[in-house]
């Protein structure tokens, strides 16, 4: 637990000397995106089952933020403490375990994605956005949807020797995921083949939590079984993790 | 310390470390010589417990690298020989983030790190972001950082390769108190003067074995001779000298650009040099030194 700290608290402290990189893609994006998309396109849109569009994107846009930022410090971060900074090697020779390592990371990851989403539902709040007192649990949901993400990205770059691999890892995951699984448009307007694509994204359920939080609804599958199905993707995340950092660190 | 036999380190096909035997005592200062790719690192690197070793056996501080990992970690200084600090953090967080994975208190880990700048001569980069340090200063800031768990073994490996000739003395300097302080140290090294000044014993390694062991003093008297002669011919190969100065001194190695002349006594060997009618270009008479040893058991310069 020491070692979980001290690796939490080494990001910490990055953090604290670099937190102004990333205010654009934390808080101020996502708040654009509302305006734009919500307010602008909105307009044009008179509701989606009864909700006004605003209302309907804001728990997506928050989910899909979480979604973006857990990937994106998954990935440079990660690889670079073992390539370049060689962050990773430093801790090595110390008492800190691999699994230290990463939970501390993903403490990191939860920590990060809990300040954003807290500073979005209060944006979101004041343009009337949220419907429901359920929206308390959705910083945890992002927070779950951060792990379950972060820790298969993370066991990814421990796994890869060349950060062009992550321009796929956007092509063809993260990018589809943020446009198709339920942020922008519900995913019964896709065709019935690309549904399950969907629901295969993490992200989906992540949305669809919040959604049913900030709207005061049930959402489309039991809660149980969207926080099951993120909770898997963290599990399984976390042991691939550990087997990638395992190898990248002992010969 | 440390104690081995035959220790061995493979990389697929690959011998890195072939068998090699070792024990280092408390309060010693143990070095590793060698070439390139003579496995020093990869030596260090099982003693640090970060890496596993094929066959034979090792045990740090009495214990087991591989069942006691952690444990043993906890008590060494590790500065590796690819720095890897913390770019963006400052001096002072480096040190100090640094003492947190040794479960190290905040409080007691902020003591420490202004002790160690002190230390190392870093204290007005305390503050600095680590990049724009010099070479120099970020070797003596991971000198500083393998102290912070005040280690009873701390592994250097190649601690000044690549720092001009002043930063070089200031870090053995530094070196030479932790010494006087009773910390046991190993290091690596491809300077000679660095294996001569602080090491009590060293072993030479080459191509994964070890090929000589003693004090630097003992290696010098055992391998090579009191003085060395370096004598330059002009254009003159100097190989073709060597049937014509047979008899003088004890041994005579050509090297592309000179001939070294081993004898207890340079300026006889000079004489007779000038008594059997050769004008050499250029003749310097020097103490000799590791090098020659190297030279003398290998049969090649340790200069790449
Ligand atoms: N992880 C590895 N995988 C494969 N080969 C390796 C690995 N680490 C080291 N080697 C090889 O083992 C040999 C010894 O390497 P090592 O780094 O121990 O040498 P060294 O004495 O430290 O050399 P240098 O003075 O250049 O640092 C080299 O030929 C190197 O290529
Ligand atoms: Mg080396």
């Amino acid at each position: 637990m020491d070692g979980t700290l001290a690796v939490f608290n080494r990001a910490l402290v990055s953090y604290r000397r670099l937190w102004q990189a990333s205010v654009f893609s934390s808080f101020i994006l996502p708040v654009l995106f509302v305006l734009s998309i919500g307010i602008g396109v909105g307009g044009y849109i008179s509701d989606v089952g009864g909700v006004s569009y605003l209302d309907w994107i804001v728990p997506g846009v928050l989910a899909s933020t979480a979604f973006q930022m857990a990937v994106g410090e998954s990935t440079f971060p990660v690889l670079g403490d073992f390539k370049w900074v060689r962050g990773f090697h430093a801790m090595r020779a110390t008492p800190v375990r691999i699994a230290d390592m990463i939970s501390g990371y993903q403490l990191y990851i939860v920590f990060r994605v809990l300040i954003a989403s807290v500073v979005f539902l209060g944006v979101s709040a004041l343009f009337g956005a949220i419907h429901s007192p359920w929206v308390v649990l959705t910083p945890f949901v992002c927070a779950l949807l951060g792990v379950a993400v972060s820790a298969p990205t993370s066991a990814f770059a421990a796994t890869i020797e060349n950060d062009s691999y992550f321009a796929l890892l956007f092509r063809f995951l993260v990018i589809p995921s943020t446009l198709f699984a339920g942020v922008f448009f519900p995913v019964s307007q896709l065709p019935e083949l690309l549904r399950p694509l969907a629901y295969a994204s993490p992200l989906w359920h992540a949305v669809e939590l919040c959604r049913a939080a900030t709207l005061g609804v049930a959402p489309p599958w039991p809660v149980a079984a969207h926080v099951a199905y993120l909770l898997a993707w963290a599990g399984l995340g976390y042991l691939l993790a550990l087997r990638a950092f395992r190898r990248r660190l002992s010969d | 310390m440390i104690y081995a036999r035959g220790l061995v380190k493979r990389f697929g096909d690959f011998t890195a470390v072939d068998g090699i035997d070792l024990e280092v005592a408390p309060g010693e200062a143990f070095g590793f010589l060698g070439p390139n790719g003579a496995g020093k690192s990869s030596t260090m690197r099982m003693i640090g417990c970060v890496s596993t070793p094929t066959a034979g056996e090792l045990r740090i501080l009495g214990m087991d690298p591989v069942r006691e990992g952690p444990a043993i970690r906890a008590r060494l200084g590790v500065c590796p020989q690819t720095d890897n600090l913390d770019p963006d953090l400052t001096v002072f967080e480096n040190l100090t983030t640094y003492a947190r994975y040794f479960g190290i208190p905040r409080a007691e880990g902020r003591r420490r790190a202004t002790e160690l700048l002190e230390f190392v001569q870093l204290t007005e980069k305390s503050g600095s972001t680590v990049d724009p340090l010099s070479g120099g200063m970020k070797r003596r800031l991971s000198i500083a950082r393998a102290m912070i768990n005040e280690p009873d073994l701390v592994l250097l490996d190649e601690p000044t390769t690549g720092l001009d000739p002043q930063a070089r003395h200031l870090l053995w300097e530094r070196l030479f108190r932790l010494k006087q302080r009773g910390v046991t140290l190993v290091l690596t090294t491809h300077y000679m003067d660095e294996a001569e000044q602080l090491c009590d014993r060293l072993v030479v390694m080459d191509a994964g074995k070890i090929v000589a062991e003693g004090s630097p003093r003992h290696l010098i008297e055992t391998y090579s001779t009191r003085e060395v002669v370096e004598l330059r011919f002009g254009d003159d190969a100097p190989a073709t000298y060597v049937e014509k100065l047979a008899g003088i001194g004890e041994r005579l190695d050509p090297l592309p650009d000179r001939l070294l002349l081993y004898s207890a006594d340079g300026d006889a060997a000079v004489n007779e040099v000038h008594r059997r009618g050769f004008t050499p270009s250029s003749v310097l008479v020097r103490r000799s030194t590791l090098e020659d040893v190297f030279l003398i058991l290998t049969g090649r310069t340790l200069v790449d």
